[in-house]
């Protein structure tokens, strides 16, 4: 290739220049059009809708209507609501925070070449490949109080019963979740590490430095962009978590794992409060892109620094 | 290559990590092959000492096989839909210069933003209203929507790589829009086409809250919605309700026995969501 001129632009040039008409050889909006109607209808029209219901008192039955900001007030003075906020940035903040050290160093061991890792790697990967509706139904399994793991090592898990407890249930739907969602991160962190140039290293051994000094001041700077978009899809992941908490703990015990998704799944198809469930769901999308906005912003993402700064 | 001492630590990790991935797989598996009395007895961890395929037999005779048959239906349609769709979209995106296509691909960012909980309250509407209900076309539509803006993301970012020399030379051939997609993009994107496939087909087939919601009957039921009746129904048949698990992972297992990287690559398309 001895192009010189960026593509987009070469192709501009030409195709007023040669072309008998503009769009020559380009394909026309038609192209596009079977797909974007398509989205449009099984996506954007229920999303509109979402926002529209979330302003109407609905039971499904009778018609809508309107009800000004009576849901969004009802919604912040009920305590169960609030108490899934908190649970739902509680399990999304320990998601992270278990989640981010383990696959980074998991990405980071599986980015070296050797063959064992390849292997075990393969194996690691299968969690990520099962449905979050099986992996919920074998832990739930395997975590039986009666018939699973914990009665049997009860030096480990006390009484054994880890859904009877707050604390016990939360542990296992971040548990359940890391052990479902490590390999995506891992798979994340595995290309950016192997795409880590490898003169940093090399100076960095001229210079002395061993594995963890070497990890510690190139790997994980050099993760920086790939830590931020990890952290995004845990975020937007865990606060819209519903399958795993309705076949692990149902909400319980009481309402102590009732996370805002799950919530909204019960104010719609259980107390057929639509228009409550719609304002739910609306504040998960805006809270989850307002997250991922800040987080994006006081990263410095958005101005695409360049890792390769500095070579 | 430089010769590093071996790193114990990661060593010691991996092995660590290789048994929490393993232990409940070793227990679903083991327990799968036990009757329910033995498993009761001998515990999760104990390997069984009298193997049978009960567990499997009666799973399929008790519906598994039409939940399996209908997780079959949908996962095809999804695949069929977005394989029909996308690429002409993609093929625009990148080589449309005009302004609706612009929005159009706005549109589509937009929706790698919507998690489909949030909007389940309109589709369920959306859905009724349409007499589909209870029914699998009910279900494979919206899945097949909402897989579509990663396919498109990724089949996009494939197109782009065909050097623009390439699309120049069959115009100035006179080569209409169409020739240029069947003989030139077509061709070339095959490899963005198999991981599109792969991500779509893996959406449909562990989809669970479009369906949860979507359909009630046993006609209509998918595999993950029968893992999760199952499990409220007969929750104490601890084998029996780990043989249909066995089951619904079975084909996705097999296909990244033979396929691995195309599967991995669908999966960084998940990435992508």
């Amino acid at each position: 290739m001895t192009r010189t001129a960026t593509p987009s632009a070469a192709d501009g040039t030409f195709d007023k220049a040669d072309s008998p008409g503009i769009g020559a050889g380009r394909p026309g909006f038609l192209w596009a059009a079977p797909a974007a109607v398509f989205f449009a209808l099984f996506a954007i029209v229920p999303l509109i809708m979402v926002a529209v219901l979330s302003f109407a008192r609905w039971d499904g039955l009778s018609s809508p209507e309107f009800a000004g900001l009576d849901n969004w007030k009802l919604l912040f003075d009920d305590p169960v609501m609030i108490k899934s906020l908190w649970l739902s940035v509680l399990l999304t903040v320990l998601g992270v925070l278990v989640q981010t050290p383990l696959s980074i160093l998991l990405g980071v061991w599986a980015a070296g070449h050797q063959r064992n890792r390849a292997v075990l790697s393969a194996i690691y990967f299968v969690p990520m490949l099962l449905s979050v509706a099986a992996v919920s139904v074998l832990w739930r399994a395997v975590l039986d109080p009666n018939f699973g793991v914990p009665a049997q090592a009860t030096w480990l898990f006390g009484d054994g019963n880890l859904f009877g407890t707050q604390a016990g249930a939360i542990g296992v739907l971040v548990f359940v979740s890391t052990w479902q969602f490590t390999p995506l991160h891992t798979l994340i962190y595995q290309g950016a590490a192997r795409a880590v140039p490898q003169v940093l290293y090399q100076a960095a051994q001229i210079d002395g430095a061993g594995t963890v000094r070497q990890f510690v001041h190139i790997t994980l700077p050099q993760l920086r962009n790939s830590i931020i978009t990890s952290m995004i899809l845990m975020v937007v992941g865990g606060l819209t978590t519903f399958d795993t908490v309705l076949i692990l703990t149902q909400g319980g015990p009481g309402s102590d794992t009732t996370i805002s998704a799950y919530y909204m799944y019960q104010k719609a198809f259980k107390s057929f409060d639509y228009g409550s469930a719609s304002a739910i769901a609306l504040l998960l999308v805006l809270v989850s892109t307002l997250i991922s906005l800040i987080v994006v912003r006081l990263s410095g993402y958005d101005k695409m620094r360049s890792t390769m700064e500095g070579l | 290559m430089r010769r590093r001492r071996p790193n114990y630590f990661a060593g010691f990790g991996s092995l660590v990590w290789l048994l929490v991935v393993g232990l409940p797989l070793y227990v679903m598996l083991i327990a799968t092959f036990q009757s329910r009395p033995d498993y009761a007895a001998n515990g999760p961890l104990a390997f069984p000492g009298h193997f049978t395929l009960d567990n499997y037999i009666k799973d399929l005779n008790s519906g598994f096989a039409q939940y399996f048959l209908n997780t079959v239906v949908v996962t095809v349609c999804v695949v069929g839909i977005v394989v029909l769709l996308v690429p002409p979209l993609a093929y625009t995106i990148v080589r449309s210069r005009g302004r609706v296509t612009t929005t159009v691909f706005r549109l589509f960012l937009l929706g790698l933003a919507i998690p489909s909980q949030a909007v389940i309250v309109p589709m369920f509407f959306v859905i009724s209203e349409a007499g589909l209900y209870d029914n699998l076309i009910g279900v494979i539509l919206p899945t097949a929507a909402f897989a579509m803006p990663v396919c498109a993301l990724i089949l996009t970012g494939v197109m782009r790589d065909i050097t623009p020399d390439l699309y120049e030379a069959m115009t100035m051939d006179g080569a209409s829009p169409r020739r240029i997609f069947f003989r030139l993009v077509l061709p070339l994107s095959r490899s963005g086409i198999s991981t599109i496939v792969v991500f779509s087909a893996l959406q449909a087939w562990n989809g669970f809250l479009f369906p949860l919601v979507l359909t009630q009957s046993a006609e209509t039921k998918v595999i993950t919605l029968g893992l999760y009746d199952f499990q409220t129904e007969h929750g104490v048949d601890t084998p029996g309700l780990l043989a249909a698990v066995v089951l619904s992972m079975l084909p996705v297992l097999i296909v990244y026995l033979f396929a691995r990287r195309a599967l991995v690559q669908g999966l960084m398309g998940v990435g992508g969501k």
